[in-house]
C-alpha cells in the first residue's frame, strides 16, 4: 500500500523520478522549475536515490548531459522552463532523432520579453514538432503518476522517444496537495530495468549523427511517425496497468468529464483544466450539457479518441494557453485539422485563447465564455472561430 | 552508475554508423603533422583511442598505443587529449 503525502509539483516530479531509480540527473537551474533539481539533489545527498548530479553550465549542456548518459544506457532526467527549454531546443531534435529514451520535466512559463516568470503553455506548445511525446497534468497526484509513466512509455520498445511531462510553474509546481507515493517494490517490478535500442559506452566504436543520404534521412523520421502511432497504444496500456497496480487510471491519452450526454464539449489541457471543470458543474446545475475533455497528451494527438466523444456534438470549444502567432491556438487547429478527417460536417467549432502571460482564469471566466459559446450556438448564430480572451 | 539496460533490439533505423578503418581512403601525402608516442610516458589510458575521430589508434594495455599512420591525418586531437604528455605532434619531413 502507498502512503500519502503533501508534495508540491515540483517535489512530485522529484519523487516520481526517485521512484524510477534515475541513474543520471543534469540540470541547470532555472524559475519556476529549480525546485525539482534542489529536491533530487538532496535526495542524492542523503543517499536515497542512488544517481550521479550533474551540474553544468547551461540547459543546451543540461540535456546534452542528459542525453549523452541516456545513450550510455543510464535512466536519465533533466527538467527545465521557459528560456531554458528554448536554450535546450536543439538538443531537443537530438534525443528524438537519435530514438533514445529519456524523460523531461517541463514546469511551463511564459517567454520573454518582457520578462515574465507566470505560467502558460507558450515554452512548452514551442517543442511540439520535435518528436517528442508530450503528456500534460492537470494536479499533482497525476503530476507524479504521469512522470512515473512517461519513463514506461519512453523506454518501451514500440516507442523508442523521450518524453516531455508538462505542468504549470506555481499552479502546480509551487503549490502543495496530497500525493499518493507508490510502493517501491511494485514500482520496481512494473518498471522494469531500462531499455533501449543501442548503447554507445566505449566497448566498440559507434559514431552518432553522421551524414546520411536524403532517403536515409528521411526513412528515419518516418520511423519517428510510426512510433508516434505506436505510442497512443502504448500509452493507453500504461494507463491501464498503472491503474490496476495503482488504483489511478485517468483514460489514457485523454480524460473526459460529464461526456456522456453531453452536446457541447470544452477541450482543454492543464491545470486550468480543473477551473474549466468547476466551471460546467456549476453550468451543469443550470441545465447546460456541456463535458469536458482533457488532453493529456497533445503529441501524439488523440483524434480518434475526441472524435469518439464528439461525433453527436453541436458545439466544440477549445481553450488554449498559448498561440501560433498568425494562425490559432494550436489544440484547436490540430484538433480542427484532424476531426475532418472523420467528418464533412464538423460541429460549430470555437478557439479561445486566454491566459497568456499568466493571466489568472478563473472559473467565473470559463462560466461566461462557455456560456456565451452555447446561447450563440442556440440562437442559431455562429460564434467566432477565434477570440482571445482578455480582461483586466 | 548504470545500474542495468537491456539492448532490445526493434530493426528501427536509426542515425548510427560503425567507424571503420580507412573508409575514407588512405591520407597520401598532404598530412603535415604526425602524432609519436614517447612510450615512457604513456599510462594507457586510452583516451586517444577513445578520440581519435579516424578510429586508427589502438590502445594495448601491455604497450600503448599504435597509430595506423597509412590512415592518420595528423589532426592531433590525440595529442590534446594525452593526459600524460605521452604524445606529441611533429612535422612530416
Amino acid at each position: 500500500m502507498g502512503k500519502l503525502v503533501a508534495l508540491t509539483g515540483n517535489y512530485a516530479v522529484a519523487y516520481a523520478a526517485k521512484y524510477a531509480k534515475v541513474d543520471v540527473v543534469a540540470a541547470y537551474p532555472i524559475t519556476p522549475q529549480t525546485s525539482i533539481v534542489e529536491k533530487l539533489a538532496e535526495l542524492i545527498e542523503s543517499g536515497e536515490l542512488d544517481a550521479i548530479m550533474i551540474r553544468v553550465e547551461s540547459e543546451h549542456s543540461a540535456l546534452a548531459a542528459t542525453f549523452g548518459a541516456a545513450i550510455a544506457g543510464a535512466r536519465a532526467f533533466t527538467a527545465t522552463s521557459s528560456q531554458g527549454l528554448l536554450y535546450m531546443h536543439e538538443f531537443v531534435h537530438w534525443v528524438s532523432r537519435a530514438r533514445i529514451p529519456a524523460v523531461m520535466a517541463i514546469v511551463t512559463r511564459a517567454l520573454a520579453p518582457p520578462w515574465n516568470i507566470w505560467p502558460d503553455h507558450s515554452d512548452y506548445m514551442d517543442q511540439r514538432d520535435a518528436g517528442w511525446i508530450m503528456g500534460f497534468a492537470m494536479d499533482n497526484q497525476e503530476v507524479f503518476d504521469l512522470t512515473l509513466q512517461a519513463f514506461k512509455i519512453s523506454e518501451d520498445p514500440r516507442v523508442y522517444l523521450p518524453v516531455m511531462v508538462g505542468l504549470e510553474g506555481f499552479i502546480l509546481g509551487h503549490t502543495t496537495m496530497p500525493v499518493e507515493l507508490p510502493d517501491q517494490e511494485i514500482v520496481d517490478q512494473w518498471l522494469g530495468p531500462r531499455r533501449q535500442e543501442y548503447v554507445i559506452d566505449g566497448r566498440e566504436p559507434l559514431a552518432l549523427g553522421n551524414l546520411a543520404w536524403p532517403e536515409d534521412t528521411e526513412e528515419m523520421f518516418m520511423e519517428i511517425q510510426k512510433a508516434m502511432n505506436n505510442a497512443k497504444k502504448v500509452i493507453k496500456e500504461v494507463d491501464e496497468e498503472y491503474g490496476k497496480l495503482f488504483g489511478r487510471k485517468y483514460g489514457g491519452l485523454i480524460q473526459c468529464i460529464n461526456c456522456e450526454d453531453a452536446k457541447y464539449f470544452a477541450v482543454s489541457m492543464g491545470a486550468w483544466t480543473g477551473d474549466l471543470i468547476e466551471a460546467i458543474n456549476k453550468l451543469r446545475e443550470d441545465g447546460y450539457p456541456i463535458g469536458v475533455i482533457r488532453i493529456r497528451f497533445c503529441r501524439p494527438f488523440p483524434y480518434e479518441d475526441i472524435w469518439e466523444k464528439v461525433q453527436n456534438a453541436k458545439g466544440i470549444i477549445v481553450f488554449d494557453r498559448s498561440i501560433s502567432y498568425g494562425a490559432w491556438g494550436p489544440l484547436f487547429s490540430d484538433l480542427i485539422t484532424g476531426l475532418y478527417h472523420y467528418t464533412n460536417k464538423l460541429p460549430t467549432m470555437s478557439n479561445i485563447v486566454a491566459g497568456i502571460g499568466g493571466v489568472n482564469i478563473t472559473y467565473n471566466d470559463f462560466a461566461r465564455m462557455l456560456t456565451n459559446f452555447v446561447e450563440t450556438i442556440e440562437k442559431g448564430e455562429k460564434p467566432p472561430v477565434f477570440t482571445w480572451y482578455h480582461k483586466r | 552508475m548504470v545500474k542495468e539496460v537491456q539492448i532490445v533490439k526493434t530493426g528501427i533505423k536509426i542515425p548510427l554508423a560503425k567507424p571503420k578503418v580507412g573508409v575514407a581512403g588512405k591520407t597520401g601525402f598532404w598530412r603535415i603533422t604526425r602524432p609519436i608516442v614517447n612510450y615512457d610516458k604513456c599510462n594507457k589510458c586510452f583516451l586517444c583511442e577513445i578520440y581519435c575521430p579516424v578510429n586508427v589508434i589502438r590502445v594495448e594495455p601491455d604497450r600503448g598505443p599504435t597509430i595506423d599512420y597509412d590512415y592518420c591525418k595528423g589532426c592531433g586531437v590525440c595529442v590534446d587529449v594525452c593526459p600524460s604528455n605521452a604524445l606529441e605532434l611533429i612535422e612530416e619531413e
